[in-house]
């Protein structure tokens, strides 16, 4: 029998800090073996959202349930199916990177095997480094695997590669796919576009407390459906055209100009162009206008 | 084994291994108390009281063994807690399934050990150097171990109360240090306490330190002496009144007022 129980399920919630909503009415449905990306800018509310989810805080309106038990009363059993990977943090300096980890095993009825999980998260060559020696990017890996060494149906991530190097994030962002073909459920906040995009099955944008759109990355906004813009050169100069069928276009001029069109350009959206207005519109408060695709 | 024993064994090895790679800390930890005996001890040579042949090392003995119960608890934890609760530590196991009481239960181990550790460290001085004899009554060694339990029961549950006050780690140790320094300085561990001001000695009569250092004393100092003490006996009964009665309040503190999280995280 399969049960397709969702991971994360929200309604309504609410949470304010000194009269000022920090999260105001937020609905989630997160799937199980999904990769779920809140997507917002700083003081969005996105972490004091995730906090909620994982049992910190308190919320004052709404419902949620996670793996199907409410957050809001967090017990031991519940704690050992999920892992929480938090923002920064410089603890355990003193101890290995194998000493961590072996002892965070200790917590868990099931944990993973500590050197599986060392090398999982590519820090094999640093077990034995003391924490505080360990660079930014590296500490963030740690992290990770305190946050797996459990076992965890669903993991936890607030902003894993703020800091990150390029090359640094590209791994990082190796390490989530692992972990997703071995069936875990994410749900991760970024302020990077890029990084929903590459590992989100589904974004939604949080904005001002409120999420302001939800979708895949590539329909994020209507963007897959959304008018392109196409531009040409005339003898008069160039023109632009904005068309639902931009190919129609395109082989309509193809024939008028037999031949190469001269600096022909098609453009969509990018996620970027998309964001940006979603969040920008927030800010002007005609937010409910562009809810998309609400569970 | 429970898990919650289990794990809070585990805590405490952990802790000990982060306790002892701190050098600075581990430094500070032990030569406090021994370098307040030697300095104490060398100025002060003459008796306490004349023909009772009790030293002025053999008393404040008596009175650093007691503060070595709030240095190894109630001053370590109040200073240790709010660090943690800084660096995530707290935030990042809250997040765990580790039973909570199995993070107390690990600091309760490093307190006996540091406890243990400066006790044996302060005796050898006190022998060695300045001729402090040791008790030989088993009477005595019995108050030893109720006194320094309920006092480390006691300082444990305070530093863990007391612990919410700072607002950061860094600023922990300005905040606990005056705290022990006023009491010790009237409750009878620096000075005699039969010497202090009236008011000074009713002051200390409100904290469990003075308490403690009478009990200490009891333990460390001939029986005779007891006469030289404002009430002219041990006053035993009083002393485990006042710390059971102090335990409680100590609990309900900690109990109520323990955050895992900074203020306005949660």
């Amino acid at each position: 029998m399969t049960m397709v129980e969702p991971a994360v399920e929200v309604r309504g919630l609410v949470k304010t800090y000194a009269g000022t909503p920090a999260v105001d009415g937020i609905d989630l449905l997160v799937m199980r073996g999904e990769c779920f990306a809140l997507l917002g800018p700083n003081g969005a509310g996105k972490t004091t959202a995730i906090e909620i989810l994982e049992g910190y805080r308190a919320r004052e309106a709404g419902e949620a349930l996670v793996l199907g038990h409410d957050p809001g009363r967090p017990t031991r059993a519940w704690r050992n199916r999920i892992g929480i990977v938090l923002q920064t943090a410089t603890d355990n300096a003193e101890l290995s990177v194998h000493e961590v980890v072996s002892h965070f095993a200790h917590y868990y009825p099931a944990p993973r095997d500590t050197d599986q999980v060392i090398d999982a998260v590519g820090l094999t060559d640093k077990r034995s480094t003391r924490t505080r020696n360990l660079s930014g990017g590296q500490r963030r890996r740690l992290d990770v695997a305190l946050g797996i060494i459990g076992r965890p149906e669903l993991l936890f991530l607030d902003e894993p590669t703020t800091g990150f190097d390029p090359e640094a994030r590209r791994d990082f962002w190796k390490l989530i796919g692992q972990l997703r073909a071995d069936g875990t459920t994410i749900l991760l906040t970024t302020h990077y576009l890029e990084e929903a995009e590459q590992l989100a099955d589904r974004v939604a944008v949080i904005a001002r407390g409120q999420i302001v759109a939800e979708g895949t990355p590539s329909a994020l906004g209507g963007r897959a459906t959304a008018d392109a813009v196409v531009s040409w050169r005339t003898p008069d100069g160039v023109q632009t055209k904005k068309t639902a069928e931009p190919t129609r276009l395109v082989s309509e001029l193809a024939a008028q100009y037999d031949g190469e069109i001269p600096e022909l350009t098609i453009r969509r959206a990018s996620l970027e162009d998309v964001y940006l207005s979603l969040v920008g519109r927030q800010n002007e408060n005609v937010s409910d206008a562009n809810r998309v695709g609400d569970p | 084994m429970t898990p919650t024993l289990t794990i809070g064994w585990h805590r405490f090895r952990v802790e000990l291994k982060e306790f002892f790679r701190e050098r600075e800390s581990v430094v500070f930890t032990f030569s406090m108390p021994m370098l307040l005996m030697l300095i104490f001890g060398s100025v002060f040579s003459g008796e306490v009281a004349p023909g009772l042949g009790v030293t002025f090392s053999q008393y404040f003995l008596a009175g650093m063994i007691a503060s070595g119960l709030v240095y190894s608890s109630f001053q370590q934890l109040a200073i240790a807690i709010p660090t943690e609760r800084d660096n995530g530590t707290l935030k990042r196991i809250q997040g765990t399934p580790m039973p909570k009481a199995s993070y107390f239960l690990g600091k309760l181990g490093v307190v006996l050990m540091v406890y243990c550790g400066q006790v044996i460290l302060l005796l050898l001085i006190g022998v060695v150097l300045f001729d402090v004899t040791l008790p030989d009554t088993w009477w005595q060694w019995i108050t030893f171990l109720w006194v320094s339990t309920l006092g480390l029961t006691l300082c444990t549950l305070l530093g863990i109360a007391f612990s919410s006050l700072p607002r950061s780690g860094r600023s922990a140790s300005a905040l606990v240090t005056p705290v022990i320094l006023v009491l010790q300085f009237t409750s009878g561990v620096f000075f005699v306490f039969r010497d202090l001001p009236h008011w000074m000695q009713v002051f200390a009569s409100f904290f469990p330190l003075k308490w403690m250092t009478q009990g200490m004393r009891a333990v460390f100092l001939p029986g005779e002496f007891a006469s030289q003490e404002p009430a002219g006996v041990w006053e035993l009964p009083q002393v485990a009144a006042v710390l059971v009665l102090w335990t409680v309040v100590a609990m309900v503190l900690a109990l109520t007022t323990f955050r895992w999280q900074r203020r306005g995280d949660g």
